[in-house]
């Protein structure tokens, strides 16, 4: 919330390069490295049985080899974050082309997925799926995960995690039964329209304080009663229009019915 | 009982020595108003704005409208150590530290909610019935007047919490104050104290929203029921009821009763409602940053239609002289509500003008007897109906799986096209409708007996209609559209005006177009003459029934 | 019937062509004809009073015993807050039934016979009317209004000014906008940091894809000293990383540094803070009005009501390697203004 004072001074390429370590967080570096552009250990029966899934299942549309083709993206660096959180989440295989993958009923189970990742992460460097440590929310802030969530999120997912419309009838999906392995997955790697946030904009702590608050969303925090699907004054109005003069109009007939 | 009245009357003598209470109670105390449904629309706004200064009132207590930074250190975990100005802390301390603060903060708003929708349908039912002919013209200007000063209102409170949503909201209303010509500029740095944001809007508003235009609501609200009572309340048409009378029950008792139990009713309604669901979560919002926004970033529904008109305009801008015409926010946004409001308030007169009708009106039209403004009224609802809409196409686009610029085009077409469908189909429904009340006179209802005659033709019996359904529909009143004038009068003398009575003349035949003369007393006694001659000796035993409705005409 | 105007009142009798229906017979409730019915509506009615009178003390004991710390989880409604429940159900429902035995206490218990009032045209008297014109006449006549033309002319000149110094004192609202409206704090060198971290960014930091929020380095400063936000809600800025190839047209030469390119968060319509980017087509899309940018072509606008496209700040590194703004935007940022050119 407050900015950092950045340390200025002529200096030589190679501590340019230092300072830019030092600033970017040495305290994170570690976290950073585990989850980024790791190399993949997967052993080899692993790595054929995800290569058979893949042959089956995504080599339609990314080709044989992974490289992409009119109808699917190139999948070589991409790394295994990426297919567990498109496989994990029923967004791939795809059904259907359409304006985006819609989330639907997962296809594989979990030994499948981390098979398929572990095959596609061999394929070229992209980043690992974050461990139970990376997703860990227990040293989170959550205002500042709410802070976070405001300036980088809300702005498409809606204020309550509830998702949105985007251009096209693309959208931003609903958060709610998102697991926090997803929420890191999605912002590292940017599924569909979403943007990247990667580790050096947003670092594991900052990734861990928004997974915190949108838990908190998750949890039907509802201190003023129905929250009509957290829409914002859409839903208000239409329930006014409806369920209150609805009632009120209902009364007013009452009085002025005829007793027999 | 009568030690009560024994008590009253003596309070009522020592205060009558003071004031002459008692030739007003006397005129008024059994005043009689007419007993329908429609006609307390009105009191849920009434209401709604009485509940709205008490919890008004109540929320002044522990507001504070600064926009001075504080760091927030409340009962609300998410938000605490987050810097926000004290307008929103406030606020946010009022939901969770001031026992009951949430359940008047949300009754607040909801009675808000309810105050604009149960005045719209109020017009709506004045509008259809056409009770806002004279002598009550005056009073449908206040009427209109107060919708737009509420929506004001509505507005300010909207934004004085100073949440992320709201904040948004008076971002927009400062966009849409710089799209002014020559002057807006200079309005948006009078209005927020320099550049937005600044530090004085909250506390500017503040004054406006609980000082100023609470004030002219209340003065407007006392002067709209000082008219409803001198002009005495409208009617129905109806058996007894006639342009001259009011019939209905008295002030007191009744009308105390109903009207003092349905003040309670909107009340308890509002309470229940504020108990049980959720408005305007300001905690979720987060305070407003100028640089967040969330999706769906929305106005209350009264607010919906100028927004909808924003999302749809084309992007018009143009460049004279050096200086920007921001056509795509002055247009929708202050042009076409000022054109919807002066419609609105000027319509009375545009309607008397046209028809040429200038008498008295206190009993109410059918709206399918007055068809052409029946169906301007549907139309006029149409296009605020699609500017609603399409105020919320984002929302509609997320939960329906739209597209949003699928969307926005078909509001972009639809407004031209809609609104005069509807005029279209409300004015032959309304010709279908009046066909059938001449049938219904004419033949009476049918009874689905059928008989056969004796020479093997089969008629089905109709049944004439009651006395009270006949009043009812006699109650059509049909009048003849304005003659187009002749150039010259018969001395050879051009008319003076011409071109303006012609229009008028043109307009009015518009009005009544299509009309279905209700029959004369000579048809319906002719028509039922005929009907009796048809079956005369096949059902004697039927026409007993019959014969009652024609001599019911002839006076 | 032929056309009737004018304000008579009897419009109706006049044409004689009206038909006269009385008003039908009283119908008698069964409580009006059944003593055991109105005792029973007696008796609905004083339980409906005496649970109202519970209800309110419900809500004191509900005031005084539940802290608005309290919450209860309804499951698929939601955790509610007890306080703002327990309070709005007794209070809501004791206020209801006071209204609802009312209403039920006039429809089966008080006089239902309908009753017939007269109306009598709204207008005065034309006697009336004549007495109260030559009352004004006589004032007029006593003023000397009319037969003082120097009189009247004053007065109405010095009416005519009484406003004035009312509205000149509204002057000092604000200040005048000068050139503020043209400007923002962004400057030759000005070093772009992550908003909420205040971390300043190198090119190699955000990947293909990515989306920053950012503002200058001296916001946070210079907000201090202003003791407002209007800093912010003009700097704002987000940076987006395409690939260079992308990129269809650029402002001009070295506007965007390695793909990376800086726009303002601010939108050119009315004002909201956008960042809805979807890295796939380059799009910037306005969660208020939907108004759509093309970062990849300059920000152009390609959908919705802006009419103009979105300002790009031109960026490039520091000798530390840091992204920076080469100088404040070439436009306004914001919503259009008169002045503006």
């Amino acid at each position: 919330m407050t900015s950092t004072s950045v340390r200025r001074h002529k200096a030589t390429g190679l501590v340019v390069l230092l300072a830019g370590l030092v600033t970017t967080g040495i305290g994170y570096a570690a976290v950073t490295s585990t989850a980024e552009a790791s190399v993949p250990q997967a052993s080899q029966g692993q790595l054929d049985q995800g290569h058979q899934i893949f042959l089956e299942g995504c080599a339609t549309c990314h080709g044989l080899a992974a490289q992409g083709s009119s109808d699917g993206p190139s999948l070589i660096g991409v790394g295994a974050a990426a297919v567990d959180f498109q496989v994990s989440t029923g967004r791939m295989p795809l059904a259907a082309p359409d304006n985006q993958a819609p989330q639907k009923a997962v296809v594989y189970t979990a030994d499948q997925i981390s098979a398929l990742a572990a095959y596609v992460a061999s394929l070229g460097p992209g980043p690992s799926i974050p461990s139970a440590s990376d997703v860990s929310t227990t040293d989170a802030e959550l205002a500042e995960g709410g802070v976070l969530f405001r300036t980088n999120c809300a702005q498409c997912h809606n204020f309550a995690g509830r998702g949105g419309a985007l251009s096209d009838g693309k959208y931003a999906p609903s958060m709610m039964n998102a697991t926090p392995t997803q929420m890191y997955e999605a912002m590292l790697t940017g599924p569909q329209n979403m943007p990247v946030f990667n580790d050096k904009t947003m670092p594991p702590a900052q990734k861990q304080a928004i997974i915190k608050y949108i838990k908190n969303l998750q949890q039907a925090q509802a201190p003023g009663g129905l929250a009509l699907g957290s829409y914002g004054p859409v839903t208000e109005g239409v329930f006014i229009w409806t369920a209150g003069i609805g009632a009120l109009l209902a009364a007013a007939v009452w009085i002025g019915a005829k007793v027999r | 009982m009568s030690v009560i009245v024994k008590e009253v009357g003596r309070a009522l003598g020592r205060a009558d020595e003071r004031l002459p209470v008692a030739s007003g109670l006397k005129k008024n105390l059994r005043k009689v108003f007419p007993d329908h449904w429609s006609f307390m629309l009105g009191e849920i706004a009434l209401y709604s704005f009485l509940i709205l200064l008490l919890t008004g009132v109540y929320l002044t207590i522990f507001f504070k409208p600064s926009m001075t930074d504080v760091v927030y250190h409340g009962s609300y975990q998410p938000l605490v150590g987050v810097p926000m100005t004290e307008a929103y802390s406030s606020a946010l301390g009022i939901s969770f530290d001031v026992r009951g603060g949430l359940l008047i903060r949300q009754i607040h708003h909801w009675a808000a909610l309810f105050f604009m929708a149960a005045m719209m349908v109020h017009m709506f039912r004045i509008f259809f019935t056409g009770a806002f002919r004279k002598p009550r013209e005056f009073n449908w200007i206040i009427g209109g007047s107060m919708i737009l000063i509420g929506l004001l209102e509505g507005f300010a409170g909207y934004s004085l919490p100073d949440d992320l949503l709201s904040g948004v909201g008076v971002r927009i209303v400062a966009g849409i104050v710089e799209s002014i010509p020559i002057v807006g500029t200079y309005l948006l740095f009078f209005i927020f104290g320099g550049q937005y944001p600044g530090t004085d809007f909250i506390p500017r508003l503040y004054t406006f929203h609980v000082l100023l235009v609470p004030g002219i609501l209340l003065a407007s609200v006392g002067l709209h029921l000082v008219l409803v009572f001198y002009h005495k309340h409208t009617q129905y048409p109806g058996p007894g009821r006639t342009n001259e009378n009011v019939v209905g029950f008295p002030l007191f008792p009744v009308y105390t009763a109903k009207a003092g139990g349905f003040f309670f009713v909107v009340f308890g309604v509002t309470v229940l409602i504020s108990a049980l669901v959720t408005i305007n979560p300001i905690w979720a919002y987060g305070p407003y940053v100028p640089d967040q926004v969330t999706a769906g970033s929305q106005p209350d529904w009264y607010i919906g239609f100028v927004d909808g008109a924003l999302r749809a305009f084309p992007s018009w801008e143009s460049q004279f002289w050096g200086h920007t015409w921001s056509w795509n926010i002055f247009l929708p946004c202050v042009v076409l509500p000022g054109l919807m409001v002066t419609a609105l308030l000027a319509y009375p007169f545009i309607e008397s003008w046209v028809t040429g009708d200038t008498g008295e009106h206190h009993l109410l039209d059918r709206p399918r007897n007055a068809a052409t403004r029946t169906s301007l009224g549907a139309m006029a609802i149409a296009f605020y109906g699609v500017l609603v809409i399409n105020g919320a196409n984002d929302i509609i686009a997320a939960a329906f799986n739209l597209s949003i610029n699928q969307l926005t085009w078909f509001t972009r077409i639809g407004i031209f096209i809609i609104p005069p469908l509807v005029f279209l189909s409300t004015h032959r429904f309304c010709m279908g409708l009046q066909r059938r009340d001449r049938e219904l006179l004419l033949h009476g209802r049918e009874s689905g007996q059928i008989l056969r005659l004796p020479h093997g033709e089969f008629i089905e019996i109709h049944t004439p209609i009651s006395d009270d359904q006949k009043a009812v529909i006699l109650s059509k009143r049909d009048i003849a559209p304005l003659a187009i004038p002749a150039a010259t009068d018969q001395n050879g003398v051009a008319t003076p005006g011409l071109a303006g009575k012609k229009i008028r003349a043109k307009l009015s035949g518009f009005f009544f177009q299509d009309n279905v003369a209700r029959p004369s007393a000579a048809e319906i006694e002719a028509a039922h003459h005929h009907a009796h001659e048809v079956h005369d000796h096949e059902i004697t035993e039927l026409h007993e029934a019959g014969k009652q409705a024609p001599s019911q005409l002839t006076d | 019937m032929s056309n009737s105007h004018g304000t008579d009142l009897n419009v109706h009798a006049a044409t004689g062509d009206e038909p006269v229906f009385p008003l039908p017979p009283h119908h008698h409730r069964l409580t009006d004809t059944d003593p055991r019915a109105a005792k029973r509506a007696e008796r609905q009615i004083a339980t409906m009073f005496i649970l109202s009178a519970l209800g309110m003390v419900g809500f004191v004991v509900a005031y005084v015993m539940v802290p608005t710390t309290s919450y209860l989880d309804l499951g698929p409604v939601g955790v509610l807050q007890t306080s703002n429940l327990l309070l709005g159900l007794t209070f809501g429902t004791a206020t209801l039934l006071i209204g609802v035995a009312a209403i039920h206490w006039a429809k089966k218990l008080m006089a239902d016979e309908e009753i017939i009032d007269h109306r009598h045209p709204v207008g005065s008297t034309d006697e009336d009317r004549e007495e109260a014109l030559a009352a004004f006449n006589a004032g007029v006549a006593e003023s000397g209004f009319a037969e003082r033309p120097l009189l009247r002319r004053t007065l109405i000149a010095a009416l005519a000014l009484f406003p004035i110094p009312l509205i000149v004192l509204l002057k000092d609202m604000g200040p005048l906008p000068g050139d503020s409206l043209r400007h923002t704090i962004w400057r030759k060198g000005s070093r772009i940091v992550i908003d909420v971290s205040g971390q300043p960014l190198r090119p190699e930091d955000m990947s293909v894809g990515s989306l920053v929020s950012a503002s200058p380095a001296d916001l946070n400063d210079i907000q201090e000293a202003e003791g407002n936000q209007n800093a912010r809600a003009k700097a704002s800025i987000i940076l987006v990383r395409m690939k260079p190839g992308e990129i269809v047209s650029e402002q001009g030469e070295g506007w965007s540094y390695q793909g990376i390119l800086a726009f303002s968060k601010i939108c050119t319509h009315v004002g909201c803070p956008i960042a809805l980017y979807q890295q796939r087509t380059h799009h910037l899309l306005c969660p208020c009005h939907q108004s759509t940018f093309d970062l990849a072509d300059s920000g152009a606008v390609v959908f919705g009501p802006a009419a103009r496209r979105m300002p790009q700040l031109p960026i490039t590194v520091d000798n530390e390697g840091y992204l920076v703004a080469q100088s404040d935007f070439h436009e306004p940022v914001g919503p259009s203004f008169w002045e503006r050119p």
